[in-house]
């Protein structure tokens, strides 16, 4: 097991206990409060001390859809080794108010701690087995800060609470606050300081210090969230343009890339709407420039026919979408992963594109990479589906060698002809665009279009003519589809039961992969980062196992299965395939899949995991 | 310039074509417009101005969206693009602000314009990113076959209004100028010469530049602009000498005249276009950066990530 705990004796609720230091491998601690509290800031700290000091570390965090107040969390898990998910019961809860208190206390796993703000929150035994260490937060701070501070600093001061119990280091994470705020003026760093000092200077009686990790030889841990990889992913990859229009949880791909496109050189456009943006990084793309555009669910709804545009003139172009809860407006700052169909297939027409899906922060950076080199080398759209999770999730990761996976995707603009032809029924059936101020050597220009065309560009509705070219547009993703690499397999190659993956759940699958092994199950998993075309190989694995459980954060639909589910058991003809599917807007938690799993196992008259 | 901004070159043209190019080197397809359609006026003076401005063969770019004017593109030789209905000016404005070696042009109709297009004609005005657009306004959907557009008069019998168009019309000019377009005028397919005047005043404005051209339909909506077309006993009336052209109210005045209206510039200004606002910011952002490499600005930033 990933999360092994050392067990505590249940403790009667406010009683102190003696002063100890704790071995422990990973800490999930929750910060509970208003969107307005910062407590999204002590995540960041934690998280990028955590990074600074060789540990491993993922965040959870929701935001509310108001403009601002309201219930906000922030939940952090900091252990040594791999950390997979943000875990699913809590070590510490933070609570600021009465309500965070009530909504969150029972994620606190047995023996936790409950930290509470003594001056807002009155605590009412239940029973439960957690310690409650009441202090008094808001007046400590007023206290440490001084004047007409009010509660402001009361996060600065949690911080300072957190960093006595798990015993952080200190000089670094001062270093870090002076850093980050000395933009604000030498009052707020002063202030700053103060409450966090006074927060480390309260007694806790408990502490905890990380077994150390393992000495690492790397370039370096970062610490980012997955949509800030995601923008410098595409400036790394070369893309000069972008274009979007403002969305949750999308924007914040944009706001950067608006800020540091100009650097390199580029451009980012705020555009009218979802269609104009598409349309812009068409344009972009078509002039030579391969184009980044984004969004969340409804705008790739509007911008499906745009899409199916490029797919047909087989112009390059990259889509970001940040899925969030749906249909409509549906839940904008919520997980969902139920936009896969509508990349795959969203269009009207035969329009095969590519859809990938990163898994992790760190891979948001590396899909964006390799989205734009597969656009341009299959010259049609690429559509890269992350999700709200993702997006806000902070994790460690290595520091990417620049000297690698920096491109120049400049065009170029080299004569061509005679008898150019851009659509030519070759064996790959990739199309050789010829930007505008392209040179054609016998004097004939192409015109790129949505009309069907022959291989020239011209447009043609000949009957043969569209069967050439509906093959010629599927045969380069079959192309691709044979050079994939192989997927890779999260526990033994054969086994009892498969769980298939996808995007930002494979952290939750492969830690309950792993408690399964750890208990001696027979259970493996695959994520699949490839969603069109699929990897190959996918059915000689399934066919391994005795049942195969794709795990979805989509609705079970009509027959009880998923999104990916049903293209895997249309693509394979499998009905076996079934789905552990969930629509609450949360990420998975890894019992609920383990827990899903052996309901499914039960069903099916299958002894039963422990 | 963007060109520069990058380090990218962009190669002056070595033509493959004679160095001098004639229309009859821009000629393609025989256009499928109807006979008498007043968009072949529009495309005849589109070869004879690159004829006569040379403006390198390689660098003619041209681009559309749906409708029958919209075919503009094959009619041409030279690059282009027949992109989706309504979204030519979105399209035009990412080759504009990438591309500062080309002078795009827009080609299209009322409907593909003021309806499905509305909303990007008029941010592509108020953006005043470079480019001429040429709208062929026939007040009739003809690829179609006859329904209202957004220009058909009221009372106009289509297929979708057999009793009369009972909506309210656009005025193009009232519209281009709210949006804020720096160069507006309007002319008329059966004038050549007033044609070429109006394309060759666009095209040298630097700015989002728009014609609207009333581009008769012989098959759905044949004799509508007879009434500013001498030659069938109409006035064309120039919009008076005295009109200043950077006089927002005057031209909105003069655009309220009744039915066939004024012909010629309407609005003329001269504010800094996006193209010219972006590089200006990438200057900026490049030199505060002290023009580090992509690779150096990467590792900087990610420093400050760890």
């Amino acid at each position: 097991m990933i999360n092994d705990k050392v067990a505590e004796p249940a403790v009667a609720a406010d009683k102190p206990a003696p002063a100890s230091s704790r071995l422990i491998k990973d800490a999930v601690i929750r910060l509970a409060g208003n969107s307005q509290d910062g407590i999204q800031a002590i995540g960041g700290f934690l998280a990028r001390l955590a990074g600074r000091t060789d540990k491993d570390v993922m965040t959870y965090m929701t935001i509310p859809a108001t403009i601002s107040g309201g219930p906000s969390i922030f939940q952090v898990r900091l252990g040594t080794g791999e950390v997979l998910s943000a875990g699913d019961e809590v070590d510490v809860l933070v609570a600021f108010y009465q309500h965070s208190y009530r909504d969150h206390v029972d994620t606190l796993r047995e023996g936790g701690i409950l930290l509470y703000d003594s001056d807002h929150v009155k605590h009412e035994p239940d029973g439960r087995a957690y310690r409650a260490i009441g202090v008094p937060i808001t007046s400590r701070t007023v206290e440490a800060i001084g004047g007409t501070a009010k509660d402001k600093g009361k996060n600065m001061f949690v911080l300072g609470l957190l960093a006595r119990m798990y015993e952080l280091d200190v000089p670094k994470l001062e270093q870090m606050l002076t850093a980050y705020y000395k933009g604000k003026g030498e009052d707020v760093v002063r202030n700053v300081l103060l409450a966090f000092h006074a927060g480390y200077g309260y007694n806790v009686t408990e502490t905890f210090s990380f077994r150390p990790g393992e000495a690492r030889q790397t370039r370096g841990q970062i610490v980012t969230d997955g949509n800030q990889a995601i923008a410098y992913g595409a400036l790394a990859a070369g893309v000069r343009f972008g274009a979007g229009y403002p969305i949750t949880p999308w924007s914040t791909i944009m706001e950067i890339l608006r800020q540091e496109l100009p650097k390199y050189g580029g451009i980012f456009v705020q555009a009218e709407d979802e269609l104009a943006a598409v349309a812009m990084a068409c344009g972009s793309s078509y002039a030579g420039y391969t184009a980044i555009t984004g969004s969340s669910g409804p705008g790739l709804s509007l911008k499906s026919e745009a899409i199916g545009w490029a797919i047909m003139a087989e112009i390059p172009l990259v889509m970001i979408d940040v899925q969030r809860g749906g249909p409509s407006t549906g839940l904008p700052t919520n997980v969902e992963q139920s936009d896969l169909n509508l990349a795959r297939y969203g269009s009207h027409g035969d329009s095969p594109r590519i859809v990938i899906a990163p898994g992790s922060v760190e891979d948001c950076f590396y899909t964006t990479i390799e989205a734009v080199k597969l656009a341009r080398e299959y010259s049609c759209p690429v559509i890269v589906l992350t999700d709200q999770a993702l997006a806000t999730r902070v994790e460690t990761w290595e520091k990417p060698d620049f000297s690698k996976c920096v491109r120049d995707i400049s065009p170029r603009f080299e004569p061509r002809g005679p008898n150019y032809k851009p659509y030519e029924d070759s064996a790959e059936g990739v199309a050789q665009h010829a930007p505008p101020g392209t040179p054609m050597l016998d004097g004939k220009y192409p015109i790129v279009t949505g009309l069907e065309h022959d291989e020239y560009g011209h447009p043609a509705a000949r009957p043969a003519n569209h069967v050439m070219m509906v093959a010629k547009r599927r045969r380069k993703l079959k192309v691709l589809e044979s050079r994939l690499p192989k997927v890779e397999m999260h526990g033994a190659n054969e086994g009892n039961v498969l769980l298939v993956g996808w995007g930002s759940t494979r952290g939750p699958i492969q830690e309950a992969v792993d408690r399964a092994r750890a208990s001696g199950e027979s259970v493996s998993a695959i994520h699949l980062r490839y969603l069109m075309p699929l990897q190959p190989g996918i059915k000689e694995i399934m066919d391994a196992f005795n049942h195969v459980f794709v795990v979805e954060l989509n609705d079970e639909g009509l027959y009880g299965y998923g999104q990916l589910a049903g293209i895997l058991r249309a693509s394979f003809c499998d009905p076996r395939i079934s789905g552990i599917n969930k629509t609450d807007g949360l990420p998975f938690k890894v019992r609920e899949i383990l827990d899903r799993m052996n309901e499914k196992l039960k069903a099916a008259k299958t002894p039963v995991l422990a | 310039m963007i060109a520069e901004a990058k380090n990218v070159t962009i190669p002056e043209a070595k033509p493959a074509a004679p160095a001098r190019y004639t229309k009859k080197d821009l000629v393609a397809d025989q256009p499928t417009w109807c006979p008498g359609c007043g968009d072949f006026s529009v495309l005849a003076i589109y070869f004879k101005m690159m004829e006569k401005r040379q403006v390198p063969h390689e660098k003619i770019t041209s681009v559309a969206g749906i409708g029958c004017s919209s075919r503009f593109p094959y009619f041409v030789n030279a690059h282009g693009v027949h992109f989706l209905h309504g979204r030519a000016a979105a399209l035009a404005t990412g080759v504009s602000l990438m591309r500062p070696d080309l002078h795009v042009f827009v080609f299209g109709g009322d409907g593909d314009a003021f309806s499905i297009g509305g909303n990007h004609l008029e941010h592509a005005a108020r953006k005043n990113v470079k480019m001429t657009y040429v709208i062929m306004d026939n007040q009739v959907y003809g690829l179609t076959k006859k329904q209202t557009s957004p220009t058909s008069p009221l009372g106009f019998k289509s297929k979708t209004d057999p009793t009369g168009a009972i909506d309210y019309p656009i005025n193009p000019i009232k519209k281009l100028l709210a949006a804020g377009a720096t160069f507006i005028a309007r002319t008329h397919s059966h004038l050549p010469n007033h044609v070429m005047e109006m394309m060759e005043k666009a095209m040298d404005h630097d700015g989002f530049s728009v014609i609207e051209c009333l581009s008769e339909c012989t098959e759905f909506y044949p004799g509508a602009f007879d009434a500013a077309n001498p030659r069938k006993g109409g006035l064309f009336q120039l919009i008076p000498p005295g009109h200043a052209v950077t006089d927002e109210v005057a031209a909105y005045k003069l655009a309220m005249a009744d039915f066939p209206g004024y012909f010629g510039v309407f609005y003329h200004v001269q504010r800094p276009t996006k193209n010219t606002l972006e590089n200006r910011i990438i200057a900026d952002a490049k030199s505060r950066a002290g023009n580090a490499s992509p690779a150096d600005l990467l590792k900087k930033t990610f420093e400050r990530f760890s």
